[in-house]
């Protein structure tokens, strides 16, 4: 479990996500992801795939073993980098109250 | 949603034997089979292809599809009703170390008829209290409970007493170390009638479960147990201080789990032969409550290791009902084969291997089916368990089918990789359950970037590429080694393992160095072999157990004086730790692993001695292996490398090594006695893939390529590329008979140059 927590200088770690959510993160935006992709189990986000390698929708783990993933309406993706973008500014949002995509217009 | 599952009585079987068939269907009431060899199992669009080819048998059916159930959770079953007089009073007593109390209410002895409800129970109830009821065929009887619950993980004696003469009714619980605890001892006492008629049912006594209809078993306890007796009189208040002697009057059984932990039986001791066995496995070779510290093997002093660990998600046979049999056609050539259940949409694979018919073979390389670790990772729920398994792989965890059941169903069982409920460790995997992810068309969380297989399904792009090349091969399952030694694998000019041999037994590891000492010749395709030791159960089939010792990357750490396998008595944990590192057997062993994504090889100056000009026949380099369905390179996922302190053989070449990964690869905790900064990828020097090639005394050779990685790289640019080159160039200098040669003197030194 990180301990870090999200500063105003970590926008640039944003941008560099964003221009690449799939590429290798340098080390400020890994100590960022840390945090973000930790935490525990229940209501994490999962992608569930539709179609294996193609398509995708969002869901959530839930506590316990023998309980249902949770799929989440309205958050489909057919691209994996749209996905971890979209998954980052929910997870950025829900630590600092601000959307990252907001912050970098 | 899987609707079909099944499983196999065996894992490997020869020409003309009979594997037996169990499935259970879900809302289906028809399912079809047939038999198909596996050659290619990836359905990465961007792979070779998904290939299997049909068998031209008929299996039978169309089969009638039925719900066959699981019942998981642990418990000991004595067949035969005790000795009772009619209208006795009772003692009863177990000492008892919960791990969930609180957590509904869990059987610790009964005999209870399920359908009447006439016996009695000693439980812990709801809140964990040490409770005792008792009942008659006609509803007479009552239950007391002490009202204050168990503390976790400390031993309490537990102790219930029903006097017939005067109806008191009798619960007792009191920590054997009151110091530690908060609750001190605990007694209640209330009055019931008197005579009750509670033991007429000739019902089977329970351990740490209790019956009800319609299932083997409910209300598992969960924790350790030890020495339960009962009593056919009531236990005065002194005897509920320390555990009663099976020297004591009135005693009708007394279980000793000190006696056979090897199996799955247990002995009673009064006298009166009420032996049991148990179900489903719970743990054994545990510490009892007289433990000191003072002796760390159960076979020493097993009246130290006098305790069972019992889950209620234990599971060792679903014990199914066969649906059909399948015979193999004697001309069956030896493959990977699988029943394929189908209905609809719908379908399931059961694999096998199909080995050459027995005391022959018949093809000069024989493929080794690493069954052990396909059992090691068995339902493994890596990827809906453990949430730090997106930050090790560096992305978002997705999902599939198999994954969605496995959530929804955890009574298929758990493996090496999981907790049970109760957060202690499993040390037992089985295969004699539907095993989802050992399929083909899986997909894995750990395989990186790309294709993302693990285990099974990784090693099926071994077979994709021996087809590939035309190259007729046996395969060889673990069991087999296990079972047959050595000399299931004389006569194969080369062997070669699968992509993550990780789990080996004492048996398996000695049949591989008689054939290397016998001039064998050896290709170890794979990352981070031969690095647990496992033990199979010396009588019950497809089991295996696995306690992961010391130290190594582990999802636990046994507790101490708990590093014997109960299965043999075995030390356990990493072989390095056992006297045998890979690096004596392969030249390399384990350094690191991470999950994004792999690195290319570049040659190193030994690449070019002559002893090895025949492994980059036609090979540019000296960088190679940027590609590859198994996170984009052929280094990577987990990473072997030389170490000489550890048995790398001297005269050993590194003929190539990875030189840089991200920080998601880290190093591996038996390397790090002293953490310092720069554990990662990008610094870290001890995290490459190193490729060897060494001879051996018997005129044989080794050829590891050090990354479990590399066989993903295989079919890239349709099996035109270095990677395929280097592997088919080895693979047809170890098919030569020409034995390689040590040149004495030769001690080159194997070290990476920089």
């Amino acid at each position: 479990m990180s301990r870090y927590r999200i500063t105003d200088d970590d926008l640039r770690h944003a941008a560099e996500f964003r221009a690449d959510p799939l590429g290798i993160p340098g080390p400020g935006l890994q100590r960022v992801l840390n945090l973000l992709r930790g935490g525990p189990k229940a209501g994490k986000y999962v992608l569930v795939a539709r179609e294996p390698f193609r398509h995708w929708v969002l869901g959530r783990l839930p506590a316990d073993r023998g309980q249902p993933v949770e799929v989440i309406d309205g958050m489909e993706f057919t691209d994996l980098a749209e996905a971890e973008w979209a998954v980052f500014r929910l997870r950025w949002e829900a630590h600092t109250g601000q959307d990252p995509e907001e912050l970098l217009q | 949603m899987t609707r079909i599952l099944g499983y196999a009585d065996r894992i490997s079987a020869a020409p003309g034997e009979c594997i037996r068939v169990k499935v259970s269907c879900e809302d289906l009431d028809r399912y079809d089979a047939n038999l198909v060899r596996i050659i290619q199992g990836d359905i990465n669009p961007s792979g070779p292809g998904y290939r299997e080819d049909p068998v031209a048998l008929n299996l039978g059916g169309p089969f009638e599809g039925r719900h066959q159930a699981i019942h998981m959770g642990s418990y000991g079953v004595v067949d035969g009703a005790p000795p009772f007089p009619a209208k006795s009073s009772l003692g009863l007593q177990v000492l008892v170390w919960p791990t969930l109390p609180g957590h509904g209410p869990q059987t610790l002895l009964s005999l209870r008829d399920p359908r009447s409800g006439a016996g009695f129970r000693l439980f812990l109830d709801a809140e964990g209290a040490a409770a005792l009821e008792i009942a008659t065929g006609e509803g007479e009887g009552g239950e007391v409970s002490t009202g204050v619950p168990l503390v976790p993980e400390r031993w309490f004696l537990v102790s219930g007493s029903y006097d017939a003469a005067d109806g008191a009714l009798t619960v007792v619980q009191r920590p054997l170390n009151p110091c530690t605890d908060m609750n001190g001892g605990c007694r209640e006492s209330r009055t019931i009638p008197a005579g009750l008629a509670f033991a007429e049912s000739g019902a089977p006594v329970m351990i740490a479960a209790g019956p009800t209809p319609g299932r083997p078993a409910t209300a598992h306890f969960n924790g350790r147990m030890e020495a339960p007796k009962i009593l056919s009189r009531a236990l005065d208040a002194k005897e509920t201080e320390n555990p009663v002697g099976t020297d004591c009057r009135g005693l009708v059984a007394a279980w000793d789990f000190s006696v056979g932990i090897s199996t799955d039986r247990i002995t009673d001791r009064s006298g009166n032969g009420l032996h049991g066995r148990l179900v489903n496995l719970p743990t054994r070779g545990v510490c009892g409550h007289a433990w000191t510290g003072d002796e760390h093997c159960w076979v020493n002093r097993p009246e130290h290791y006098a305790a069972i660990h019992f889950h209620d998600d234990d599971l060792y046979d679903c014990g199914w009902e066969t649906d059909f049999e399948l015979r193999l056609p004697e001309e069956l050539s030896s493959g990977v084969y699988a029943v394929r259940l189908h209905h609809g949409n719908e379908e399931y694979y059961i694999p096998f291997s199909v080995r050459p018919p027995r005391g022959t073979t018949t093809a000069p390389v024989a493929f080794i089916l690493p069954t052990a670790s396909y059992m090691a990772y068995a339902n493994n729920r890596i990827g809906i368990d453990v949430p730090d398994t997106e930050i090790v792989c560096g992305r978002l965890m997705q999902l599939h089918p198999t994954d969605l059941f496995m959530q929804t169903h955890p009574e298929i069982g758990l493996c090496f990789y999981d907790l049970h409920n109760d957060g202690s460790g499993v040390y037992y995997s089985s295969r004699l359950r539907p095993i989802v992810n050992m399929q083909p068309r899986q997909i894995g969380h750990l395989g990186g970037v790309g294709s993302n297989l693990w285990q099974f399904n990784a090693d099926t792009h071994i077979l994709g590429w021996l087809e590939w090349l035309g190259q007729p091969y046996d395969v060889i399952a673990d069991e087999d080694l296990e079972a047959e030694g050595a000399g299931v694998l004389a006569g194969y000019r080369a062997v070669i393992t699968g992509t993550h041999p990780e789990y080996y037994s004492v048996g398996m590891l000695d049949s591989l160095r008689s054939y290397l000492d016998g001039g064998g010749r050896l290709m170890y395709l794979g990352g981070n072999g031969f690095y647990w030791r496992v033990s199979f159960h010396q009588t019950l089939p497809g089991v295996i157990e696995c306690r992961k010792s010391e130290d190594g990357i582990r999802a636990y750490a046994p507790l101490p004086g708990e590093y014997y396998a109960s299965f043999t008595g075995e030390y356990t944990g990493l072989w390095r730790r056992n006297g045998r590192p890979p690096n004596e057997l392969v030249g390399i062993g384990m350094v690191s692993q991470g999950f994004d994504v792999s690195s290319p090889y570049v040659m190193r100056e030994a690449g070019r001695d002559p002893r090895a000009a025949f492994v980059f026949d036609g090979v540019e380099g000296p960088v190679f292996g940027d590609y590859g369905l198994s996170g984009g390179g052929a280094a990577g996922l987990e990473l072997d490398a030389t170490d000489h302190s550890l048995g790398t053989p001297p005269h050993a070449l590194v003929l190539a090594s990875s030189e840089r990964h991200t920080d998601l690869y880290l190093m591996t905790p038996e390397d790090m006695d002293d953490p310092v900064p720069g554990l990662g990828g990008t610094e870290a020097e001890i995290i490459r893939a190193e490729m060897v090639f060494f001879e051996t005394p018997g005129g044989g050779a080794v050829f590891s390529t050090g990354s479990i990685a590399w066989c993903g790289s295989l079919s890239h640019a349709d099996y035109d590329n270095d990677v395929a080159r280097i592997t088919t160039n080895v693979l047809q200098r170890f098919l030569d008979e020409t034995p390689f040669a040590i040149a004495l003197g030769d001690r080159s030194s194997p070290t990476t140059e920089s």
